[in-house]
This record gives C-alpha cells, structure tokens and sequence, in this order.
C-alpha cells in the first residue's frame, strides 16, 4: 500500500506544485524517487513528529497541500496535541500518513504497532480518516487527498485484500464498498484485513453462509446508510479490525446503529480485547493469535450462527 | 511610531488588558505586563500590518507562542485598527470571541496557541514557506521562558538553524518567573543565550522594557544573514505596576476592587 500511495503522489506531484512530502526520517528508498524528481516539495524533518506537525499546520496555513509521513504511531500518537490544536482546529490542508496499520510490523514489536490510531483520530473534529483495504482504495483514497480540503489521516497497511475493484467502479470516499453481497451475516472491515475477511466469506460460502463483505476506507465520516442497509437486510454483523475494539471501527459501527435505531440481530466485535501485541511475530502470526485471521472470523460466525438458531428453536 | 510613542502605546496596552482582565475575570496579567514593550514595538512600527486586509501576502507574520498572553496582543491590534475596541470588552464572557488564549478566529490573529511549545514550529512551517517563495516578509515568533521547557520548542529551533530561516525571529520574554514558580527554581535555562547560539541562532539581548533598545534590535532582523535570530528580552512579570512586579501571584491573579483601582491608577499615571 506504502508503494500504491507514494506512486500516486508522484503522479500527482507535478500537476500540484504546492504539494509537500515532509518525512520524520522515515521511508528509506521507498522515497527516493519522489526527493529525486521533486526536491523542492520534499523535506526530511528528522525524527521530531511534534515539529513535523507544527511545521504543516505553518506551511499548510501558507497555501500548501501537505503530507506527514512516518510509521506506527509517530506520525499521530506522538505529536497529538499538535494535530488536534494547530492542524485540526485551524481546518489545516494536511494529510497525516501512517505507514503500518495495525500490526503490520509484526515482529518488531508494540511499539511499532498502530492499535489504537482509529479511535483516537476519529475522535478529532474535522478529520478524515481512511483507511484502506486493497491497492486500488489506496490509490484512490490518495487522489481523494489531493482534492479534499481539510485534515485527513491515511492508514496503510502492510497487507491488502488481493484487488477488488469492478469494472466501471469509481472510487467514492465517504462510502463503504460492498464487496460481495449476502444475507447471512455482514462482515465489516477496515483495512488489509479485508483479505482475511474475504477468504473466511469464500470458505463459509462453501458451509452454504453467504456473507456480505464491506471494506470500510472511510472509517470517518461513517457511512451509516450502508450500515443500517446491512443491519437489516442480513443476519448480523461481525466488524473485524486489527485495531483494539475499544472505539475503533467496532465501536463506530456500534454508535451508529444505536443511534439510528438501526439494530442488527447481532453486532460482534473482533479485535484486539484490551491487550497489547506484544508476542513476537509476522503479522499474519498475530493475526492468527489473536484469533483475527480467516479462520477466527468463520469460528465466530459460524458459533454465532449456531448459537443464535439454537436460541430460536429453544 | 518612534520610541517615545511606542512606549505610550505600552501603557495604552497594559491599561486595556488590566481592564480586560478585570471585567472577564480572567487573567495572565502578569505574563501580558512583561511583553507589553515587545508588542507595541512591534505592533508599533516593525511589523509590515494590513489592518484592512488581515490575511494580505506580504504582511509579516506573528506568531503568539505565548498564547495566554493574548491581552496584550488584542490590545495592540484594537489599537492597529483590525476590530474595534469596544470588542476587548468581550475578553473571557460569554459569547465572545476573544477567550483567554491567542484565537485565529479575531482578525489579526493568525495562529491560536494556548498550549506551550507549539508556536515555533508553526512559525518556522510559515517562514520555510516564505522562504520556498523567496519572500520579503518575515516571521516573528514571542516565546514565554517557561514554554522553553517543553522540547518542541528545541525541535523547532534545531530545524530553523539547519534551514537557515533567516526570515525567522524568535524573541523570548525572558521574565524569570514561570507557572508556579521563579525559572531558576523549575528548570534553570542558563546560559541561555549560549543554548540559542548552540543551536545555530543569531543571538541579541536587550532589555525588555527600553523601547529605543527593541526597535533597534528588532529592526535589524536578521542578525546574521543566513541564521534565524533570537532576541532574548529580559523582563519584569508584571513589569509597569511595583506591586504585580517580579511575583508568581500575578500571573493567574485577577485584578479586582482596591488592587485594580491601584493598578490603574499607577499605569495612568505614567507616560
């Protein structure tokens, strides 16, 4: 996904003189070409996020289109209260980018994994917040960035769902894709762990459960019309992140179905349970620990499933 | 205005915000005393302003890193002509939009602050802008002591030094005294000049309070050709009234009753 987006900005950077890639020391050769061919709109600002962010909202204030960039939490968690002061509350053109979603750095550790990102910056009035599934919703969610106005936070993944996009189809932010239909369950993702959910619905479809799959690259703002569609047009919800379910897409999802009076027949939420991931391991090894890789998703809607036709005939 | 005038515009600054301090009940006076003489040098005659036109290209730009400061700061631009004064009334009510840190939603104002450490880094964002143009204005950024405990002040001034933003001018109201206590009690920032030259700034001191000694060093912005500058302005908290002089009790305290009356009456009795 890091390659998709930055290949998007470099076809974009020309037709955009005012943009600018600033970098906390981060992105070793996978920038190269953008400093090569743009030096002017490029800057290493070192390993200091709190500035990186302050010099933005400066530069964004100015006129320009600006883009962080770091890994993990650096780019937010770090430099928060510069995001929420000088680039939010002045509606500031700046586009934070988080390269490693989730535990997609694996095995070098928790600090290194972006967890609790979702809930934290979609908390922050006027952000945007994306979050992609597959290369295509990446790249286009970049596009999108260039033309929107305003704060906005891109998380990539290290992983992506295989590409998905239909023939035809046009990227529209603010609203969630259906990926396949069903009436079984709905699997609601966000992120590159759409792959795993789109393998667990190809498995269940085999058992005869049809899921739909929905790839939600905009966590904010939330597009409840799909949801409260999904809500009573199939059997339940399951929201699958590799984020804590603590106010990250589970917990979005959950506030607006409340709210709407929209309520599934059931509403699961798999992420990580107020813990840390601190086992060591690939992505697709914590994935599987846990319990959010494919085979989790079809031993949670299947019990679900179970348990709930068990309940009916009791 | 020259310095005689500038120094008049100081006790107009200091009179407005005890008054403001006093009806909103709400108060950093103490910090707001100790720049006065900075904001209305530099609201007097060396910021290039547009007091039609808040947001015109080529107006050098301010940055109130010490947004609690803003007071004084909406005082001079009343006094400039960007909003009218009967606006300060507003300081801190219900309503208003003047609350009590540096807004960019009061024209003039272009950054909100409040929280410490943040200004600089937006500065040096908005004079590496300039600077990417090539143009003519400058930045300006007024720091509090304290607010040089926070490390993204250091970031900041890292970054300014590496980039050569000579179109960049921190000055530092260097009173002593910060939250709850004198500096050199908290966290000593001696040498302090030699931390700024250490870090690549052109550095000048002056005293804070001599007009004639801030318009020339802040006239001759900057210092060194290549370097951002840092003018080190030694202060007085409370400077302009003995008793608010030199306490930590004044930089939250509201001037109130009798203590106001005092007050006023020693400012009005100035020049």
């Amino acid at each position: 996904m890091r390659d998709a987006f930055i290949g998007t900005l470099t076809e974009l950077a020309p037709r955009n003189p005012d943009l600018l890639l600033l970098t906390g020391d981060l992105g070793f050769g996978v920038l190269n070409e953008f400093r090569a061919r743009f030096p002017r709109q490029f800057l290493n600002v070192g390993v200091a996020e709190q500035n990186m962010s302050g010099l933005a909202a400066g530069l964004a204030l100015e006129g320009h289109t600006v883009f962080t960039y770091s890994i993990g939490n650096f780019p937010t968690l770090r430099c928060l209260e510069q995001i929420r002061n000088d680039i939010c509350y002045h509606g500031a053109n700046v586009k934070i980018v988080c390269v490693g979603g989730g535990m997609s750095y694996g095995a070098v550790g928790m600090s290194h994994h972006a967890t609790e990102d979702l809930a934290i910056l979609r908390s922050l009035p006027g952000m945007l917040v994306l979050s992609p599934g597959d290369l295509w919703e990446t790249a286009e969610a970049t596009r999108h960035l260039l033309s929107h106005r305003g704060p906005a936070y891109l998380r990539l993944d290290k992983s992506s769902a295989p590409v998905t996009v239909q023939a035809g189809e046009t990227f529209r932010p603010g609203r969630i894709r259906m990926i396949r239909n069903g009436t079984d369950v709905t699997l609601a993702t966000t992120g590159g762990i759409l792959g795993e959910a789109l393998v667990a619905a190809d498995a269940l479809a085999e058992q005869g459960i049809f899921c739909r799959v929905l790839s939600i690259h905009t966590v904010k703002p939330l597009d409840t019309d799909t949801l409260t569609a999904a809500a009573s047009e199939t059997g339940g919800i399951v929201s699958i992140e590799e984020h804590t379910v603590d106010g990250g897409l589970g917990g979005a999802i959950a506030e607006a179905l409340m709210e709407t009076g929209a309520f599934p027949l059931f509403l699961v939420r798999m992420g990580l349970r107020n813990t840390f991931s601190s086992i060591v391991g690939s992505q697709q090894y914590l994935r599987n620990v846990y319990s959010l890789d494919a085979a989790a998703i079809i031993r949670t809607v299947t019990s679900k499933l179970t348990s709930r036709a068990a309940a009916a005939f009791a | 205005m020259n310095a005689t005038e500038t120094a008049a515009f100081s006790r107009r600054i200091r009179v407005s915000a005890l008054r403001m301090a006093n009806r909103g009940h709400g108060s950093h006076i103490g910090a707001v005393f100790s720049c006065a003489d900075i904001l209305a040098v530099l609201y007097g005659g060396i910021l290039k302003l547009y007091p039609n036109d808040s947001r015109a290209p080529g107006r050098d730009r301010f940055v109130l890193s010490k947004g609690h400061a803003c007071a004084g700061l909406y005082a001079a631009l009343a006094e400039r002509g960007f909003f009218p004064a009967s606006k300060l009334d507003t300081h801190y009510q219900d309503g208003s939009d003047l609350c009590g840190h540096a807004s960019h939603k009061v024209p003039g104002v272009d950054v909100s602050t409040g929280a410490l450490g943040h200004g600089l880094s937006i500065a040096a964002g908005v004079a590496y802008a300039g600077k990417l143009k090539s143009a003519s204005h400058r930045v300006f950024c007024l720091l509090s002591d304290g607010e040089c405990d926070e490390g993204s002040t250091w970031e900041a001034a890292l970054f300014g030094a590496h980039h050569g933003l000579s179109n960049l001018c921190v000055v530092v109201d260097y009173n002593r005294i910060q939250g709850i206590a004198p500096v050199s009690d908290v966290i000593g920032l001696d040498p302090f000049a030699d931390k700024w030259t250490a870090f690549g700034w052109a550095v000048r001191e002056v005293d804070g309070h001599d007009h004639a000694a801030l318009h020339q060093a802040l006239g001759t912005v900057p210092f060194v050709t290549g370097r951002p500058s840092c003018l080190i302005a030694h202060t007085t908290k409370g400077r302009g009234v003995s008793f608010m002089e030199n306490t930590v009790l004044w930089h939250y305290r509201i001037p109130r009753g009798a203590e106001f009356d005092a007050a006023l009456a020693e400012l009005e009795a100035q020049p």
